[in-house]
């Protein structure tokens, strides 16, 4: 294998694996944090977990995973009591309380991590802000023939003293720690969803939200601190609210939205790690970015764009679903209009100019006439004017009589004054479900509250 | 994480000072740097208190959080921008205004999020925070990168950096906080109004919105100027912390402010003098820290909202409750077994239902109140104890009487709710109680009790 593959799979496949699994790890819970509208709890975990580290870095003073993992989860139960505990006995406002715990362990974090830096342990004030991926490295056998083997995994001492092979403690950890989540999230995927959704049926149902609520904490801190070397405990708070955030953008359902963030949080992993570790040397610069800070940018350029373009609920979707709405309501309110002077032996059309001056704006009956001249309901006349087609007309007498329906009904069931129920029903007639226009019932041969036929 | 330069600071350990130079340094003799650091601290604490009590109150505390993270690619971005333009960033304004042009840019994505999703203002508030954060750091890593080299301290605007303060830095936030003051003073009234009732206040045509942006821009500047010496990843803390802890002490938003604004005085004052103290611990945590001390100080010590006053007051009351209940023995056990007017101790403690070690307390305490006498054998009920005790029965059944009739509790559930209840009566509704249920209470205006009354207190 030459040298270049050599430095990819050594260098960057651990760090670029690392980064991806702890993307997904935090992604995938992340959702709960923002169906709960709880995402600055895992803010405040992320924050508080410093302590814990550190303190569990200068008792053992290496870098194992375990202890450090056990001060981590420690400090953020910790941090989520407290925060609970000034809330209840203190009361003091939710959010205080959060910025409270989390910036005094956070605070005890860095004093204790320059202790430790002055008491010769090698803990980066760096790693605490952006994660050091790069430093996840494998010793991968120089030979693709000696690849795919136990001893390559476990890592062995080469005959010349080298070792060779053993994947990261890192990624194991990481991918132990995205095996644990995925099967609580499975295992636990009503009560979850119930304690998200309705924390009231969740208890009275006997699945204890506080429990789950608990429990989801401590996964969530789980997940911080294992991915405290690939991300750092800052950018984590990224990957835990964004892929969530992004899915919750583009589904209404939680299944498909788990997914989604899975994929949303696992491609801001892959796609950051490869920005910034190689896209400096595609524009001839030297060295690289920060990974973790690009992974974290494309997570927010993803969220970005959902906001945009997402189906349902992005801003373009949003906007062409209140064009077509407007468009309805003009044409709706054109064709009525001409009805109605047809009603009064007007037989021969509105101008243009009629028609602005009963509609809110030019602009509404320049629309409303070119939308229902494209569906067909009205024709050009001569001299300017515009009539309806027989299939108009049958529409419009649909809206007339939803009109005068709906002011009849606000008059005699709701007790309104007939000369203010105009511009109620105005609003009215215009409704509809799937199965057509939506309008009360009536006596047989009754007149509208100005003694008008109802058609 | 192995870390090439760190051979430079592994040479210290912890050199506690002597009591003559933590004196020197508290009363400001301690040298002209050392002067400028805590009078600079202690002012941008002052000025974090009474700022921080109207963001706390706007619920805007984690709001300054993820504007001060907002801060790091504005700054990054003006150090791109003084390069570009002068060849070096190193200038502290151009920084400053960067650091605020990120705090803007991340206060409208706040708002573009809360307001065109279905996210929340929190998931807004993570977002901005870590994503702007994110791309700082990207930023950061991009200037390290660059031709020109140095990235000129940017990373002491992350931890930040007490000790590097100047006179001016000082000066510009001694002005900050007088302004501060001035600015509260001049419009407490509106503050208040918006804190307290913001439909209110809009009802009445207070213009909120300005208002609201103006407690905002106050937070804005007090971050900014608090951004080099405690660093961004904590100075909100001195926006959070001193008027969390102020709500302890009181309830009265003008007393608030003075103490809020005290306790920040102090935070800064004692946190950069131990900072100063011990030259190798960050100033920016030791501040946070002295802050977070005088938080759990207030919690515990806090004459009326504190966690132990609140105890004592819960240990009171349920003293009282178990005497009121040994009182309510006695004289149900005078109904049961007629003639004996002594009573035995241990079967009115039974019969009230305390614990062995609770009740006898209860009796002591009745008995120094001159409530209960004692004889050989046993306890009898002095007429101020009658009194009281008829007082209580009293308020016991009628709740019975209340609860069966009008809350529809069987009357075998009724003692045990008429407990809770009767320790919380109001007089005035006592005397509805009684008018509406005079009926039944005859003998001595004690009405019978709902259930048969047994030895063992509950039915």
């Amino acid at each position: 294998m030459n040298e270049s593959t050599y430095t990819f799979i050594a260098v960057d496949l651990p760090a670029m694996l690392a980064l991806t699994l702890a993307c997904l790890t935090c992604g995938l819970l992340g959702n709960y944090l923002v169906l709960r509208r709880e995402s600055l709890m895992g803010d405040a975990i992320a924050h508080s977990v410093l302590p814990g580290i550190v303190l569990a870095f200068l008792l053992t003073g290496s870098r194992d995973a375990f202890p450090m993992f056990l001060g981590a989860a420690g400090a953020g139960v910790v941090a989520v009591i407290l925060i609970d505990a000034l809330c209840r006995y203190g009361r003091v406002e939710r959010s205080a309380a959060m910025g409270v715990v989390f910036c005094v362990l956070f605070a005890a974090g860095v004093l204790l991590l320059r202790l430790a830096s002055a008491e010769n342990v090698d803990l980066d004030a760096d790693c605490v802000l952006y994660g050091q991926p790069e430093t996840i490295i494998w010793y991968p056998p120089a030979e693709w023939s000696q690849f795919f083997t136990w001893a390559t995994l476990v890592g062995y001492v080469s005959p010349e003293g080298h070792a060779v092979g053993g994947v990261p403690s890192q990624v194991v950890a990481l991918a132990c720690t995205l095996l644990v989540t995925v099967i609580c999230l499975r295992l636990f995927h009503k009560e979850l969803a119930l304690a998200a959704f309705d924390p009231g049926l969740a208890g009275s149902l006997g699945f204890s939200p506080v429990w789950i609520t608990r429990g989801l904490m401590v996964l969530i801190a789980a997940a911080t601190v294992v991915s405290f070397e690939a991300i750092g405990s800052i950018l984590v708070i990224a990957m835990l609210i964004c892929p969530g955030a992004t899915a919750r953008l583009c589904t209404d359902k939680l299944k498909h939205q788990i997914r989604l963030s899975g994929a949303f949080a696992a491609a801001s992993g892959l796609i950051g790690y490869i920005v910034g570790a190689f896209g400096p040397g595609w524009l001839g610069f030297e060295g690289s970015l920060i990974v973790s800070g690009s992974a974290t940018v494309i997570a927010g350029l993803l969220l970005v764009a959902a906001m945009i373009a997402a189906p349902g609920q992005g801003l373009i979707s949003v906007r062409r679903r209140r064009t077509a709405l407007e468009r309805r309501i003009a044409r709706e309110d054109v064709i009525a209009m001409v009805y109605r002077a047809e009603e009064l032996g007007q037989n021969q059309g509105l101008s243009f100019e009629t028609i602005r001056r009963s509609l809110a704006s030019a602009r509404a009956a320049r629309l409303g006439i070119s939308a229902a001249r494209r569906s067909g309901h009205v024709v050009n006349a001569p001299a300017g004017v515009i009539r309806l087609t027989d299939k108009g007309r049958e529409e419009a007498r649909t809206i007339v009589r939803s009109h005068r329906l709906w002011e009849l009904f606000l008059v005699r069931e709701l007790g309104i004054r007939p000369d203010h129920v105009h511009p109620t029903a105005e609003r009215l007639e215009h409704l509809r479900d799937a199965s057509g226009r939506i309008m009360p019932q009536r006596e047989h041969g009754e007149l509208d509250p100005h003694d008008r036929q109802i058609p | 994480m192995i870390h090439a330069s760190l051979g430079a600071i592994t040479d210290v350990a912890i050199e506690w000072p002597s009591l003559a130079d933590i004196v020197r340094t508290l009363t400001l003799r301690a040298g002209y740097n050392t002067t400028v650091v805590i009078v600079g601290a202690a002012l941008l604490g002052l000025a974090g208190g009474i700022v921080g009590t109207f963001a706390l109150f706007r619920r805007r505390a984690l709001v300054a959080d993820a504007l001060s993270h907002a801060a790091l690619p504005g700054i990054a971005l003006a150090f791109m921008v003084g390069v570009a333009l002068a060849g070096h960033g190193r200038s502290t304004p151009l920084l400053l205004a960067g650091a605020a042009a990120g705090g803007i840019a991340g206060l409208l994505a706040i708002h573009a999020i809360a307001r065109w999703t279905r996210l929340g203002e929190d998931a807004a508030i993570g977002i901005v925070l870590s994503v702007f954060f994110g791309f700082g750091t990207v930023l950061l890593g991009l200037i390290q990168g660059m031709s020109t080299g140095k990235e000129g301290g940017l990373k002491t605007f992350i931890y930040g950096q007490t000790a590097a303060m100047q006179a001016s830095d000082a000066a510009n936030i001694g002005a900050i906080a007088i302004a501060s003051i001035i600015l509260v003073s001049l419009l407490l009234k509106e503050f208040r109004l918006l804190c307290f009732d913001e439909t209110f206040a809009r009802a009445q045509g207070w213009p909120t919105n300005t208002l609201d942006y103006l407690i905002l821009a106050m937070v804005l500047v007090v971050l900014v100027v608090g951004l080099q010496a405690v660093g961004l990843l904590l100075v909100v803390a001195i926006l959070i912390i001193p008027p969390a802890a102020a709500r302890f002490w009181s309830d009265r938003l003008d007393r608030l402010l003075w103490i809020a604004g005290g306790i920040g005085l102090a935070g800064g004052y004692f946190g950069a003098a131990a900072s100063s103290l011990l030259p190798r611990m960050p100033a920016g945590a030791v501040i946070v820290l002295t802050s977070g001390l005088f938080f759990l100080v207030s919690m515990a010590f806090a004459p009326r909202r504190g966690l132990l006053a609140a105890a004592a007051r819960r240990f009171v009351l349920r003293f009282r409750i178990t005497r009121d209940h040994v009182l309510r023995a006695m004289l149900e056990l005078k109904e049961l077994v007629e003639p004996s007017i002594a009573a035995d101790p241990h079967a009115v403690i039974r019969h009230a239902g305390a614990s062995p070690l609770s009740g006898r307390l209860a009796i002591l305490l009745a008995r120094s109140q001159g409530l209960i006498s004692r004889s050989t054998d046993g306890i009898t009920l002095t007429p101020r104890g009658l009194e009281n005790a008829l007082r209580v029965v009293r308020n016991h059944r009628l709740w019975e009487q209340y609860l069966m009739h009008y809350a529809e509790i069987a009357p075998s559930h009724v003692d045990w709710s008429a407990d809770l209840v009767e320790h919380v009566l109001d007089p005035s509704l006592i005397a509805d109680l009684e008018k509406a249920l005079s009926d039944d209470a005859e003998r001595s205006g004690l009405p019978p009790s709902a259930h048969p009354l047994t030895a063992r207190g509950r039915p």
